[in-house]
């Protein structure tokens, strides 16, 4: 009984707590989805992302996130592989 | 430009959605591969006869957009622009039909008609899409053609649709995707600006839309074209709208969007792929791994199985018998003739040939597991680890195969997008123990070290790992300033390999090697020969043995005398050639046995330092020869043996005084 509080929020789904908030795609979880609010970075990044579906308004889905490592999102119909540092260039609001 | 009776298709598509599988189908085997001029980017084009006509069809690279992030794009938009082929047919999947359409969304506004080949309709249905060819078209305002390239349905279908838009003309009024509302003022802006400015034949609105999408090219080219006050207007637009890269692809992508709302009807969501489950194990951090290193058992498997014994028969029946027919018809001619033919030339044909079977292998197997999807999955897996270096991914499994052997492992490093990487890789490449480098060390270190063989062996492969990785990350911070590509990659989804495909990639690699490699690998091993046999016919008084006096001074600070520094030269040719020329000028072999006559003659610390500089030195010359091929560069193939004779020699000296130190 002594940690019920930390047990309650680690209980509550992190989606809940936080719908709608904008936060860097690299911070879902695997079988979250979010929308694609905007992109940070350089310009040769951008563009390469940009061309692989990573635009405003684009739904993504976390498929593999394992905290550290590159990760796996699903968009526009494709599985894309990113960097950790990439995936922490896109912002997304929780979906 | 085109001949009057033959016109030119050029093939556009993103890469995996089987854009190589229709080339190989309308051209088969009358193809043509080579480099596109001055760049290390590889260019297919090929011929097909229809309906009386013949065609050209040239691949362009295979790019996800046609902005300027790598030479692809520049290539590929550059010929369609400056060539002006007839048409353009840009292959798209039907399973991703938004992402691939991105690329139409490029071409359409290009000054050259385009057709839309809509491939992998089969697998769109099997993902559950229902797509409706004539609505997509209709609202594209271009012809769209559904097909099944790999089970050559449809393709019929195209030709005719590309022989009749060539042939009689058409009425081509595709719809344009346009910039996000937003932008369209600062657009219109910069077209007034540089109105009348613009170098034919490029089109001045995709001109202005590429200068706000922030093209590297097409800004340099602007900046030398217009006059400096009206740039520096320009400029300052510019760098109010740096975020205008965005608006371009969202007016693309809101485009899409619209074309494909009414045309496509989407899977219910939470369907679960062959795709997905299989990444649920390719993809995983540890079963990813125990994948990965059960598929390279397996090409390490059937090298030896089915390569090892291709190779000695080649060696046997082939070589041994044209040595044969050889010796018997100069049997009337000077010995000195006979032996250039037979050693020399045969020895050196020889040499090109044994290398197939491994390379058929090598190539098959590289080729399935790209064409599988798989190729991706390893670079995910093992992307981390080859970070530490400066590389990439895909850099892991052609640098793990030059394990067998380096030729195989420079010419895999196409699998690698980034230009950079692939070379960097390609410089690493012959820093890995091949085989026969490896037999060299286990024939020596027993006669040296006895029982600590063993150790001595594998400490030479981590010498040789730990050198890879030094240079990997020097050679990453001097020559690229330490730049890395961004990690961003497709998983395809895994299909079916087609066999035409790889028999193809097969077939073209190897006939490369040969005609390429092939003919330096010839002229080395003939100059080595005859300097050994030059001038009296014996080695011990030959060049070489005079060369190998000459650098003697250079190998004292190890240790070495003339006669190790000449088994190295000879090595050149192929590293197993170090034990048969220590042999000869040991005069070895009768008696006491080279090993031991070597043992007796020299200390355990040059002993070490000659085993060094044996797994680190300069390749073979069928490495180098590709690594020429494939840099399609002297400067980056010298810069390489350059370095690596260095390093090998660095590392030897380094080994040596160590050794001395510790009293060996």
């Amino acid at each position: 009984m002594k940690n019920i509080k930390t047990h309650w929020a680690a209980s509550m789904p992190a989606s809940q707590l936080s719908k709608n908030e904008v936060t860097a795609l690299s911070a879902l979880h695997a079988g979250e989805r979010g929308v694609v609010a905007e992109l940070l970075g350089g310009r040769g990044v951008l563009g390469r992302m940009a061309a692989l579906g990573f635009t405003p308004g684009a739904e993504v889905k976390m498929m593999q996130n394992f905290g550290h490592g590159p990760l796996i999102v699903f968009l526009r119909d494709t599985r894309v592989a990113l960097g950790r540092g990439e995936a922490s260039k896109v912002r997304v609001r929780r979906a | 430009m085109t001949s009057e009776d033959t016109l030119t298709i050029a093939l556009a598509g993103q890469p995996n959605v089987g854009k190589s599988t229709l080339f190989n189908l309308l051209t088969g085997l009358n193809q043509h591969v080579g480099n596109w001029p001055g760049k290390t980017v590889e260019r297919k084009e090929g011929t097909f006869t229809y309906n009386g006509h013949t065609y050209q069809l040239v691949d362009l690279p295979g790019t996800y957009s046609l902005t300027a992030n790598s030479a692809e794009e520049v290539i590929a938009r550059d010929f369609i622009i400056k060539e002006r082929p007839d048409v353009v047919v840009v292959v798209v999947d039907a399973a991703i039909l938004e992402r691939s359409l991105y690329l139409v969304a490029e071409l359409l506004p290009l000054p050259a008609p385009v057709i839309v080949a809509l491939n992998m309709m089969d697998v769109a249905q099997q993902e559950g899409f229902r797509i409706e060819p004539e609505v997509l078209e209709a609202a594209l305002g271009v012809q769209v053609v559904p097909m099944v390239a790999a089970r050559n349905v449809g393709v019929h279908e195209l030709v005719e649709a590309v022989d009749t838009m060539a042939r009689d003309g058409y009425d081509y009024a595709p719809k344009r995707p346009e910039i996000r509302a937003d932008h369209r003022d600062v657009l219109a802006q910069i077209e007034a600006l540089i109105e009348g400015c613009v170098p034919e034949p490029y089109p001045q609105d995709w001109v202005a839309l590429k200068l706000l999408e922030g093209d590297r090219e097409i800004t340099r080219m602007m900046q030398e074209c217009l006059p400096e006050e009206q740039w520096q207007q320009v400029y300052g637009i510019l760098r109010q709208h740096d975020d205008a890269l965005m608006a371009v692809a969202s007016g693309r992508y809101e485009w899409i969007g619209r074309m494909i709302r009414a045309a496509v009807t989407r899977p219910q969501v939470g369907q679960i792929g062959l795709t997905e489950r299989l990444d649920h194990w390719a993809t995983h951090p540890f079963w990813g791994l125990v994948i990965l290193a059960g598929i390279l058992g397996l090409i390490f498997w059937l090298t030896y199985a089915i390569g090892a014994p291709l190779q000695e028969l080649l060696d046997v029946y082939v070589v041994g018998g044209l040595a044969e027919l050889a010796r018997a018809g100069l049997a009337g001619a000077p010995a000195h003739l006979s032996d250039l033919i037979v050693a020399g030339v045969i020895g050196g044909v020889g040499a090109v040939l044994t290398f197939l079977p491994i390379l058929l292998i090598f190539f098959a197997v590289m080729g399935t597991l790209e064409d599988v999807g798989y190729m991706a999955r390893a670079a995910y897996v093992m992307d981390g680890f080859m970070h530490l270096m400066g590389l990439h991914g895909k850099s892991f499994l052609p640098l793990f195969l030059g394990f067998g052997c380096n030729v195989p492992a420079v010419l895999g490093t196409r699998v690698i997008e980034s230009p950079k990487a692939r070379l960097l890789t390609i410089m690493l490449a012959p820093l890995i123990p091949c085989t026969a480098c490896m037999a060299v060390v286990a024939f020596l270190a027993p006669a040296f070290f006895g029982s600590a063989a063993t150790l001595v062996s594998w400490g030479m492969i981590l010498v040789a790992l730990v050198v890879l990785a030094l240079s990997g990350i020097l050679i990453n911070k001097i020559a690229f300033q330490g730049q890395r590509a961004a990690f961003i990659m497709e998983l395809p989804l895994y299909h079916l390999p087609n066999g035409r495909t790889i028999g193809l990639l097969v077939w073209q690699r190897c006939l490369a090697f040969v005609k390429k490699a092939g003919t330096l690998i010839l002229v080395v091993s003939v100059v080595v020969w005859i300097l050994s046999a030059l001038p009296d016919g014996e080695i011990e008084t030959s060049y070489l043995a005079q060369i190998g006096h000459a650098l003697e001074p250079l190998g004292r600070l190890m240790g070495f005398d003339w006669r190790l520094m000449v088994a190295l030269l000879t090595s050149f040719v192929a590293k197993e050639n170090s034990i048969a020329t220590l042999g000869v000028l040991f005069s070895a072999g009768e008696e006491t046995g080279l090993a031991a006559t070597l043992a007796a003659t020299f200390s355990p610390a040059t002993a070490l330092a000659f085993l060094v500089v044996q797994v680190l030195f300069i390749p073979c010359v069928a490495t180098v020869a590709v690594v020429r091929q494939e840099t399609n560069s002297w400067k980056w193939t010298l810069f390489n043996v350059g370095f690596l004779l260095l390093v090998s020699w660095t590392v030897g000296v380094g080994v040596y005084w160590l050794a001395r130190l510790v009293g060996l």
